[in-house]
């Protein structure tokens, strides 16, 4: 019987030949850590006796969620953070390097690899072709310590898209169309395994969106094959000789399979206050906001502010409506300022983040008000995610952000196309 | 044997509503996190759930972050195992590794306020202000290997390894 791609993923990392359902012990090939989740996996490594595993290279710290930090109790979290860093040698990404996910994405992710973190968006590496899947402070902290974990081998779910996006939709319409479709909990336990002509023909950032959200639909992981255009990406970020090539085999079993018709989307927003709350753009027309936020490890690439820079160009926004981005890493910064696009959201009035969570998690950097609105382009729009629970969060993608901060309103960004 | 009294919840009780990120400057003070536990849900909660109590909701529980802190405060709040009719998966490993056992069973035969004796060897929860005795979902092998040794630190600590 063929192999699904977490059964090939895991079967190598783990070297028995499994499949789903199977419990294997799989090497890991990078676990990380944040600044709000991390603190507890040190201590509790600490606290445990443990020693790093010989795989060095291997243990990375983000400080992403608070960056800069809002308070001196985060503050002191960081210290403790870049003191375990410095004692044991790991890699640490500080403050203004951006959003863990893209770093792992930029940097570090290669097809084929097991990576661990303790967040749950981990699984966004999973565009990348890499078993990628968030886990809690233990588990990290045993995953530093022995450079291996355990896992279910998931079944999996195809995913098969086919046909044209239409202009103003995007790979961050088509995941919150599919959670819509499945529920929160459509995909719990299981491999969400994405394949088409859509998706072949689709770059490398917006797999990574799809891959963020797999979460949203409750998966372990969201898999893409590794094939040319994975190939592209690693030699545009210079590592290019860690491309390999994997799919699934074409006689793999699935529990089900689920086909799209790409052509058939539309802008699509998610309600509060869940993610699989959705509705088209054009049917919320007349909700008001106060807040737009374009950034996350869903959808602040520089691919993301190319499409809010192309609708704001020349553009103000809704004098109601304040405007926030905060760019997902330094480098996607950078690339934002030679593009341009950075000049432009602050010529419509936006204000410019530094690369990390920013507005994301509520605990800085834009937390909203009572009944006040926020179209964003993260990925979770739960009660009380942006710093308040009296607050309401619109998701959609940067065209329908973009569209919002000149309307004052939710409208579908083919209007302003 | 574990008795208490139920807590109501209903569907999709988010690691928002358990530990909102707006208090995540104090995830490093674990006993004042631990006074807003579920605060988004009812406010009310940390201020009557006693030793022994149980989290009785709906689906999907514990969807979102993978925020320890989440089963972690909850644990600390005394809350001796969580009744639901379906989890997600973070939670539910983070849960189990911190020793907090996670029963899968049909949550609506049980109102807000019963008292529950539940014997996790037999797989049985006694609803005794109902009558009604439900079962729960086996925990998988692997981890019940790991509640067993109350949780996954104290797991590796004994073993060394992973031996599942
Ligand atoms: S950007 Fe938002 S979703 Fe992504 S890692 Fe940061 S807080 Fe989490």
């Amino acid at each position: 019987m063929g192999k699904t791609l977490a059964e090939k993923i895991l079967s190598r990392k783990s070297q028995v030949d499994v499949c789903a359902g199977d419990i294997v012990v799989a090497s890991v090939d990078l676990a990380f850590v944040q600044d709000t989740t991390g603190p507890l996996t040190v201590r509790e490594f600490e606290a445990a006796g443990f020693e790093l595993s010989a795989n060095g290279g291997k243990t990375v710290l983000f400080l992403d969620h608070a960056a800069p930090s809002p308070n001196c109790q985060l503050s002191t979290d960081h210290i403790l953070l870049r003191s375990f860093a410095r004692r044991t040698g790991s890699r640490l990404f500080d403050v203004g390097e951006g959003v863990c996910h893209q770093i792992v994405a930029e940097s570090m992710a290669k097809p084929g690899d097991v990576i661990v973190g303790s967040d749950s968006h981990t699984v966004t590496a999973g565009g990348l072709g890499a078993f990628a899947t968030g886990m809690g402070s233990s588990d990290i902290a045993v995953a530093f310590a022995l450079g291996k974990t355990w896992l279910r081998v998931p079944e999996s779910i195809r995913v098969m898209v086919n046909g044209d996006l239409q202009k103003g939709v995007y790979a961050k319409d088509l995941i919150l169309h599919l959670i819509g479709l499945i529920g929160a909990d459509g995909a719990t336990y299981q491999s969400l395994e994405f394949g088409g002509e859509t998706i072949e023909k689709m770059p490398v950032s917006g797999r990574l969106t799809i891959a963020n959200m797999a979460i949203e639909a409750g998966a372990k992981v969201g898999l893409f094959a590794a094939d040319e255009m994975t190939h592209k990406y690693l030699i545009e970020q210079a590592r290019g000789d860690y491309y390999q090539s994997i799919s699934p085999d074409t006689d793999a079993s699935y529990i089900k399979t689920i086909e799209i018709d790409a052509a058939g989307i539309e802008p699509t927003v998610s309600k509060p206050h869940t993610v699989d709350n959705t509705a088209l753009a054009k049917e919320l027309k007349g909700t008001r906001i106060q807040q737009v936020f374009i950034g996350t490890c869903t959808n602040g690439r520089l691919e993301d502010l190319a499409v809010a820079a192309t609708i704001l160009e020349g553009k103000k926004r809704h004098p109601e409506t304040r405007v926030i981005i905060a760019p997902a890493s330094k480098e996607v910064l950078l690339q934002a300022i030679a593009a341009g696009y950075i000049q432009t959201f602050i010529e419509v009035g936006a204000v410019i983040l530094p690369p990390g969570c920013a507005a994301c998690l509520g605990l800085h950097q834009g937390v909203l008000g009572e009944g006040e609105a926020c179209l964003s382009t993260a990925n979770r729009n739960f009660k009380g995610r942006m710093g308040n629970p009296d607050a309401f969060i619109y998701l959609g993608s940067p065209a329908t952000a973009a569209a919002a901060a000149i309307s004052g309103e939710i409208t579908d960004p083919r209007e302003v196309l | 044997m574990l008795k208490g009294r139920a807590f109501k919840f209903g569907d999709s009780i988010s690691t928002d509503h358990i530990v909102p990120g707006r208090l995540a400057h104090l995830r490093s003070n674990l006993p004042e996190l631990a006074k807003h536990v579920l605060e988004d849900a009812d406010p009310t909660f940390a201020s009557k759930v006693k030793s022994g109590d149980f989290i009785v909701a709906g689906n999907n529980f514990g969807l979102g972050s993978s925020r320890e802190h989440a089963p972690l405060v909850i644990k600390m709040s005394g809350v001796s195992a969580i009744l639901v009719k379906s989890v997600a998966r973070i939670f539910f490993r983070n849960a189990i590794n911190l020793g907090l056992p996670v029963l899968v069973c049909d949550t609506d035969k049980i109102s807000d306020g019963d008292e529950l004796e539940v014997d996790l060897e037999q797989g049985v929860i006694n609803d005794k202000s109902n009558g009604n005795k439900l079962t729960f979902k086996r925990i998988p092998k692997a981890m019940l290997s790991i509640l067993n040794e109350g949780g996954l630190i104290p797991y590796i600590k004994k073993h060394g390894d992973f031996k599942l």
